[in-house]
């Protein structure tokens, strides 16, 4: 049953629309093309590329492994950047306190700052996705009660609230972790929750209700995708501060364990030893720190400014 | 109007209010009208009528602060006010479905059109995918879509306005619906594409029996398309009858003014009439008859709200001082 045969003037506006058809860009692609415009965000998201495969390959590239206590010795300790170590590797950012040597701690170190970020960055963004998305779906007392949370979670400094969980907790890559969701989530349900009730105003959920499609359909696979943009942008700020602040907590003597120093914990191991001229323990780390952050942050921007539909040109 | 049958909805003295904090906002305040099966009723006013709040509430859209309080909506005997989410649920898609005005929006961008119509297919059935994007490519083809199997991986943002109220349209018509809502469904579009889905619609009706509301501010589309008309004004029904009768020999003088207001290449030059002030805000409707303070024939009476008189064929009419059977503006042509 063909209600229109060779319509001339559909067939005419169907011509028009092939060639739109072909010449358009796709979304991911036109994402790409403004995001490469700002070369400083590109070659942040290099940075990251390669300090995230440092990361990854991190037993492969070290030259010591700075956890095997049988090989790190206290002998080796407070060496200056490009001496041998007893075991004849030369440690060219010297070594720390306890004889490890500062390339391979601060590798390891990274691998477990990013680790603890992203890990905690992505738990806290499932969890801020679910109560943001309910609150903003199911609106009403549930929303009130969820947004009133956050309210309260939020006016706490999140230092305050972290350090408080990990004096209860105690240290450890997974205590660390549950700290900084703690303190994160809220953030990510009152993005979500904002540009969700937004979106679900919009008249593509109103018909998929029309179609009578079920609610956690209509939340998860209409809603949720269209409310994804500003959570790419939080979540990679949030990243960048989730790092700072276990670098903070660390720092502070709290978070990961000596054992297995993080960036900030390298850090804090030669503040001590900072005013005795052996700058190196705490100043390397804190410039691997330092480029850390700001080539995520620098990306974030980009992301912001690529991803706000405001600013489209 | 031909009520023989059983028609497939029946709509009994509805209200729909909106408690505001301004006040109560009696969007739709006691309508009742019915539509049979392949038959089409062009439900016109202005904006703010309630024109469109009639029709979220018989597919139970209705968000708070509103909420229908009487009234019943018998869709083949069962009433949708009592009816629970569940149920509605159900007939939603598949038995009753509804068209948005506009196309731009009611496509979700960031899903393919085979994805969206697939899953409005296996929400009430079970069924194949395979199956299902048959299906969809049949009613893609079916409103007019060329090479609908290349048309169904695409995105919304690949289709042209037209092209994408079509698809809106194919997707109200997978489940083959008993009844299809349409609010003001060709309004963001340009006349020849109006022209082409009047037609398809239309054609469709008579030929799958399918009952259609149609919701429009626009007189002309409801002379070519409909069988029967309620013309709303402030929330009531004033004048309801069958298109002809209604449109030929307007005897309200809302309904006469609406049609008078219609530019006519007939009489080019001459200023259009038009009806003086502005539709009441649903706050703070006038007392009595809520036309009374733009009508021109209004009377005493008028500030005691009119009852509905029968009228000769099933017409309707809700006036103290109705226009003589002989006044009649020229709408066609």
């Amino acid at each position: 049953m063909t209600i229109i045969e060779n319509n001339p003037e559909l067939m005419a506006e169907d011509r028009n629309d092939e060639e739109n058809y072909e010449g358009a860009q796709t979304p991911l692609r036109r994402f790409l093309s403004d995001f490469c415009e700002a070369r400083l965000a590109v070659f942040g998201f290099f940075i990251i590329l390669v300090i995230a495969l440092v990361a990854i390959m991190a037993p492969f590239i070290a030259p010591t492994d700075p956890y095997n206590l049988a090989t790190v010795s206290i002998l080796d300790s407070r060496l200056e950047p490009g001496e041998a170590m007893m075991s004849g590797t030369i440690a060219y950012l010297g070594t720390d306190g306890a004889g490890r040597d500062m390339v391979s701690a601060m590798i390891y170190g990274l691998r477990i700052s990013l680790g603890v970020g992203i890990g905690s960055g992505i738990i806290a963004m499932l969890i801020g996705i679910s109560f943001g998305l309910l609150s903003a779906y199911a609106g009403g007392k549930i929303d009130s009660v969820f947004m009133r949370i956050v309210d309260i979670q939020l006016s706490f400094p999140a230092i305050l609230v972290a350090l408080v969980l990990l004096v209860t907790l105690g240290k450890g890559v997974d205590k660390t972790i549950i700290a900084l969701v703690v303190v994160q989530w809220a953030y990510y349900a009152r993005t979500i929750r904002g540009t969700a009730l937004v979106e679900r105003r919009r008249e593509y959920i109103e018909s998929a209700v029309c179609l009578g499609l079920s609610k956690n359909r209509i939340m998860f696979r209409h809603l949720l995708p269209n409310c994804l943009a500003p959570m790419i942008v939080v979540g990679t700020m949030q990243i960048a501060h989730a790092i700072s602040l276990e670098a903070t907590l660390s720092f502070l003597g709290l978070g990961m364990p000596q054992t297995e120093p993080s960036l900030g914990r390298l850090i804090s191991n030669g503040f001590e030893y900072i005013l005795s001229g052996k700058y190196w323990i705490s100043v390397y780390p804190g410039i691997a720190l330092l480029i850390t952050i700001v080539s995520i942050n620098l990306v974030g921007d980009r992301l912001r400014d690529v991803l706000n539909p405001r600013l489209q040109k | 109007m031909s009520f023989s049958d059983s028609p497939t909805l029946e709509v009994k003295d509805l209200k729909t209010y909106f408690f505001t904090k301004g006040g109560i906002a009696r969007a739709v305040d006691g309508v009742s009208f019915s539509v049979g099966r392949g038959k089409v009723l062009g439900l016109v006013g202005e904006s703010g009528s309630g024109k469109t709040v009639t029709g979220f509430s018989i597919l139970g859209l209705v968000d708070e602060p509103g909420r229908v309080v009487s009234g019943e909506i018998l869709y083949r005997g069962e009433n949708l006010v009592s009816a629970s989410m569940g149920r509605m649920r159900e007939l939603r898609g598949l038995n009753i479905s509804m068209i948005f005005q506009d196309p731009m929006m009611t496509l979700n961008p960031v899903l393919r059109i085979d994805t969206q119509m697939i899953e409005a297919i296996q929400a009430h059935e079970k069924i194949s995918k395979d199956d299902a994007r048959q299906r969809a490519r049949d009613v893609l083809g079916q409103v007019g879509i060329a090479s609908p199997d290349e048309r169904l991986r695409a995105y919304p943002h690949q289709f042209s306005g037209g092209m994408r109220q079509r698809v809106a349209i194919a997707i109200a018509l997978l489940n083959k619906p008993d009844l299809i809502v349409a609010d003001e469904p060709t309004t963001a579009l340009d006349v020849t594409i109006q022209g082409q889905i009047l037609y398809e619609v239309q054609k469709l009706c008579s030929q799958t029996g399918t009952a259609l509301i149609w919701i429009t501010h626009d007189l002309s589309v409801v002379a070519g398309l409909a069988d029967d008309i309620c013309v709303m004004y402030a929330g009531r029904i004033v004048e309801q009858g069958s298109v002809n009768s209604v449109l030929d020999n307007p005897r309200h003088p809302y309904t006469h003014g609406l049609i008078s207001s219609v530019p006519s290449r007939n009489r080019r030059g001459v200023p259009l009439a038009q009806i003086p002030g502005m539709a009441p805000s649903l706050l703070k409707l006038p007392k009595g008859c809520s036309f009374g303070p733009r009508c021109p024939q209004v009377t005493a009476d008028c500030g005691i709200i009119p009852n509905i008189s029968m009228l000769d064929k099933g017409r309707q009419l809700r006036c103290h001082n109705p226009l003589d059977a002989l006044v009649s503006p020229k709408l066609k042509d």
